[in-house]
């Protein structure tokens, strides 16, 4: 080879000019990435192994009008696993079931809930015992990837007895979280699902907070580290203050009982405060948070008695007699009636119109009656001469601006629209041109096509009880509301008044005076047209009324389902309103037939 | 043997001894993750294997050249027989479980012996360049030198171990070049590896064919050798894509893993990004001493073997990483001064040799961690965790104390580059 100094020296410079040379070349190398390009690698570094759990927020307490909780938080568990492959998540739910029960549902659940969120941990058990969590901890080290969380679950101490207002939560749905409106929900996150859970959803639910955890290059949760980065602690949801009396809402559950189905609402009348309000029966939503059973949503769901039907809210029933008294202002409003106005045909327990006969209630007859007397003793042949007086066409308009064809307009997204005609085109769309004159007859005592709802029914009593107006039910206390409805005199509506108190002395409801306090009311007795074992019509019961009569402080409407007789209904509210006004009834009510 | 005193070239042990710290310091930080493995004890062997390959390259510097010289060819053949053992008997290791390059006796591996082969070759290289009157002109004369690197190199393919036959590649072209062969050979005897590599791309390979024919009539070798030459270029280019068109995907996998035996093609992607990411997270000072996140929580793979620089990049950033370049270059730079000044064309030659056997590593592997370089499981001089290697490393460090001893101007100042 040639070894001449020369050519040496020129070859050392050339190989050093090459090291030089791929050292700087690497060294840019490193420059790029570390110093331009650190900010994105840093980002991919924590990307990579921080995991973010949501720390669920505290859903906001529910008092009543006393300061008592209606609905709660406690401390429940909630089992997730954080699993980087949906592979790896089946791997993980398959050895779970040697040591804690887990369904196939619920693993295809989890994989649903895992391919929605992938980065967020996968809710396995959304609320898990005591016992489970225990078993868990203990087989801790076996799965590394799982987080036993401590997360606030809804909690209702008095049960079925605030259900039919405050409703549940539920975890949110795959539909859901696929519509726009619930576009800031995150799989595994809590949604009210009824009542006032779900009216006021957007305050009640609070602000999920987070939690950072470092994770291996396997997923597994790396313990005793300190977090890179501060937890986000949850923010709590306000409280919801209510109108609800907690104390008068258990009296109500407490007399309906097991045995009677129906529903009632007591409101204050001078501001739409609903004070209790209840459906019978009804279920346990305490069992429906963490998801509901299926044994107990069948026995709940194949119930005759429909407990999952919110009778004061959704059920529509014939309001029967109680109507008459929108049948009474309707009259005195349009002037073809004063109170002590009697009608051409005394009640001799019917009335011959044309070719068919309308039977009054008491095949007795009432005799001649004024308008108020014919109020307390709830005579069919009075209201049905007033009806043809009247004439379909203004009874209709006057039910309309009553409101008894519009929803009560309660803070509950569960109530339906009462059924009731718009204007005679309804018969005209119905029957035809031809239609009989008989409808105004059963129109005018509360049958033929009206269905109205219980808290309707108390909301249009509320007017009965002050100067005419009606005041919006509303169980959150947020903004009062009245809106006159009736155009009457002081006078007449101390007539009316007057009236509803004959009701109950010496009317149809005599048997439910209180001591001490004016009550007054209209019974109800709708016929439904089904008929019992031994083919006698069966009838629902209602009763609305107020009291003190002179000042009401309560209205309270009761509807029981087949009750009968509308004085049972009658005999209820007035307990309720003895027990409102802490004050006892004259008789009681199981001495009532 | 009466000790004779001679000048130590400090400056290049000193920083060898650097290297060597600064690499049992990170193989210590490999082993701080989270999850407690067996890595966390391996700096402790690393330290074992320190100690016996500094007594190693102590003896090596009481061998004169000369007895290197003529140890060669003995030692060479116990290399190449040692690798040729290893085809019947070797075992693999870490990532590389499937192959052979591990020597093993009762189940405990002793060592790779491809670790001493890239010494020997270097000497046995050296020896045949050195007996050249004149440098090589045509590619014939270049049969000797080919055969001294070829019969271990295909040894070591077989492994496989593509990682070192890179290296042998690499030194080989480098020791051609010191030797005084002049640049268009050196082209040449490469065309065909750049053919291979650029068949990929029809136009590229075009540009590059053209180009080579003008240098075969500018160079004007034999005709056959011309000939020969074109040859080979139009069958690596052009005939191999077609042909690999042509292979069942399981075959293609399987030439794959022959050209990555390291690594999973499915992980290689993996590993390259785990690496950048920690890398690329140090930033400019790092994240600390063993705080590297990306290694805890084990996400840098072979983070105390051949990824172990992203150790140096998470956790000491780009501080530590010109620490490593700056020594790394001061060895090299020391080394090109000990080939110049080297007494024999031998001597030189060796030292060229075993500089472009590290700087090789250092390329390919550092290359490697920032996706600059095809992954092919190379480990790092002085860093990377092997016991063997570091006695290789430190061997070859004895035998540069001795060339630099025995040439001219040993005296010299301590610094003088």
């Amino acid at each position: 080879m040639s070894f001449h100094p020369n050519d040496i020296r020129r070859r050392g410079i050339a190989a050093n000019v090459i090291i030089v040379g791929v050292l700087l070349f690497l060294g840019g190398g490193f420059f790029r990435t570390q110093v331009l390009q650190h900010a994105k690698y840093q980002l991919r570094s924590e990307t990579n192994r921080l995991r973010e759990l949501p720390l669920p927020a505290p859903r906001g307490v529910i008092y009543d009008r006393n300061g008592k909780v209606i609905a709660d938080n406690v401390i429940g568990y909630s089992v997730s696993v954080l699993a980087q492959k949906e592979d790896t998540l089946r791997a993980v739910l398959q050895r779970l079931t040697g040591t804690i029960n887990i369904t196939a549902p619920q693993i295809e659940q989890a994989v649903r809930r895992f391919r929605r969120e992938p980065t967020r941990p996968t809710v396995i058990i959304p609320d898990a015992t005591f016992d489970v969590v225990s078993v868990l901890e203990e087989h801790r080290t076996q799965f590394p990837g799982l987080i036993i969380q401590s997360s606030p679950r809804r909690f209702y101490p008095d049960g079925p007895v605030v259900a039919p207002f405050v409703g549940y939560t539920a975890e949110v749905t795959d539909n859901e979280l696929a519509s726009a409106a619930y576009h800031d929900y995150k799989a595994g996150q809590q949604v009210g699902r009824q009542g006032l859970e779900k009216a006021y959803e957007s305050v009640l639910r609070g602000k999920e907070g987070s939690q950072f955890v470092e994770v291996d290059a396997r997923g597994r949760v790396v313990t005793g580290q300190g977090g890179a980065r501060p937890d986000l602690l949850p923010v709590a949801a306000p409280p919801l203050y209510t109108n609800i009396d907690l104390e008068l809402q258990r009296y109500v559950a407490g007399i309906f009982g097991d045995s009677l189905q129906g529903g009632a609402v007591a409101m204050d009348p001078k501001t739409g405060a609903v004070l209790a309000l209840y459906s019978a029966p009804t279920p346990d939503f305490n069992r429906f948070i963490g998801g509901v059973a299926t044994a107990y949503y069948d026995s709940l769901r194949n119930d005759p008695r429909k407990p999952l039907y919110n009778k004061a809210l959704q059920g529509q029933y014939p309001p029967g007699s109680t109507w008459k008294l929108a049948t009474t202002v309707i009259g005195l409003e349009t002037g073809a009636v004063t109170m002590s106005d009697r009608m051409p045909i005394a009640c001799t327990g019917g009335l011959q119109v044309g070719n068919r006969y309308f039977r009054c209630w008491d095949k007795r007859g009432h005799g001649s009656l004024t308008l108020s007397g014919a109020i307390a003793k709830s005579c069919d042949v009075y209201f049905y001469q007033l009806g043809q007086k009247l004439g379909l066409a203004r009874l209709i308009a006057g039910g309309v601006s009553l409101g008894m064809d519009s929803k009560s307009g309660i803070d509950l997204p569960e109530e339906k629209r009462p059924r009731f005609p718009e204007s005679t085109e309804y018969f005209n769309r119905k029957y035809g041109r031809n239609w009989s004159q008989s409808i105004v007859l059963s129109m005018a005592i509360g049958q033929g096509d009206n269905s109205q709802t219980i808290v309707n029914m108390a909301k249009f009593y509320t007017a009965l009880a002050t100067d005419g107006q009606a005041a919006k039910p509303e169980i959150a206390r947020v903004k009062p509301e009245r809106e006159q409805i009736m155009k009457l005199t002081p006078q007449q509506m101390e007539q009316v008044r007057a009236a509803l108190v004959g009701v109950v002395e010496g009317g149809t409801a005599s048997a439910s005076a209180i001591q001490g306090v004016k009550l007054a009311g209209k019974t109800g007795t709708a016929q439904t047209g089904t008929l019992d074992a031994s083919g006698k019509e069966l009838n629902h019961a209602w009763f609305v009324g107020f009291a003190p009569a002179s000042d009401p402080k309560i209205v309270v409407a009761v509807m029981i389902e087949f009750g009968g007789h509308g004085t049972r209904a009658a005999a209820i509210a007035s307990k309720i309103i003895a027990a409102y006004l802490k004050v006892t009834p004259v008789v009681d009510l199981t001495t009532d037939g | 043997m009466a000790t004779r005193r001679f000048p130590i070239d400090w400056p290049l042990v000193a920083v060898a001894l650097l290297l060597s710290l600064y690499g049992i310091a990170i193989v210590y930080s490999a082993g701080q993750t989270d999850i407690h493995t067996s890595v966390e004890r391996l700096w402790k062997s690393q330290v074992v294997w320190f100690s016996l390959s500094l007594f190693g390259a102590y003896v090596v510097t009481r061998c004169s050249v000369r007895l290197l010289d003529w140890l060669t060819w003995p030692a060479y053949a116990l290399s190449v027989g040692m690798l040729l053992l290893l085809l019947f008997v070797g075992k693999g290791a870490g990532t590389a479980a499937s192959t052979k390059s591990w020597l093993a006796i009762g189940g405990f591996r002793i060592g790779q012996p491809s670790e001493l082969a890239k010494i020997t070759v270097v000497l046995a290289l050296a020896k045949v360049l050195s007996a050249f009157k004149e440098p090589p002109k045509s590619l014939l004369e270049l049969w000797k030198p080919a055969l001294v690197v070829g019969i271990p190199w295909l040894l070591i393919m077989k492994q496989p171990d593509l990682g070192t036959g890179i290296v042998f590649v690499g030194f080989a072209f480098a020791m051609l070049f010191w030797s005084g062969v002049s640049w268009p050979l050196l082209v040449l005897v490469a065309s065909p590896v750049v053919s291979l590599v650029l068949s990929f791309s029809t136009p590229l390979w075009g540009a590059w064919f053209l180009l080579l024919v003008a240098l075969v009539l500018w160079y004007k070798p034999y005709l056959y050798e011309g000939i020969f030459l074109t040859v080979t270029n139009v069958v690596f280019g052009v005939v191999a894509p077609i042909i690999w068109d042509r292979l069942a995907p399981y075959q293609q996998k399987r030439l794959l893993v022959f050209v990555n035996p390291a690594v999973d093609p499915r992980q290689a992607g993996y590993h390259v990004i785990q690496s950048q990411i920690a890398i690329g997270s140090g930033g400019l000072f790092g994240k600390g001493f063993t705080q590297g996140t990306q290694k805890r929580l084990a996400f840098l793979p072979a983070q105390h073997t051949d990824f172990i620089f992203a150790v140096v990049g998470e956790e000491l950033g780009f501080v530590g990483v010109l620490l490593a370049f700056t020594l790394f270059l001061l060895l090299f730079l020391r080394i090109t001064k000990i080939a110049e000044r080297a007494n024999d064309s031998f001597s030189s030659l060796v030292a060229f040799g075993l500089l472009a056997s590290w700087f090789v590593h250092v390329l390919v592997n550092v290359g490697m961690t920032l996706n600059l370089m095809p992954i092919t499981g190379i480990p790092l001089p002085f860093f990377s965790y092997g016991g063997s290697f570091m006695l290789a490393s430190w061997l070859a460090v004895g035998i540069l104390v001795r060339i630099a001893a025995e040439g001219r101007g040993g005296r010299t100042g301590p610094f003088a580059i």
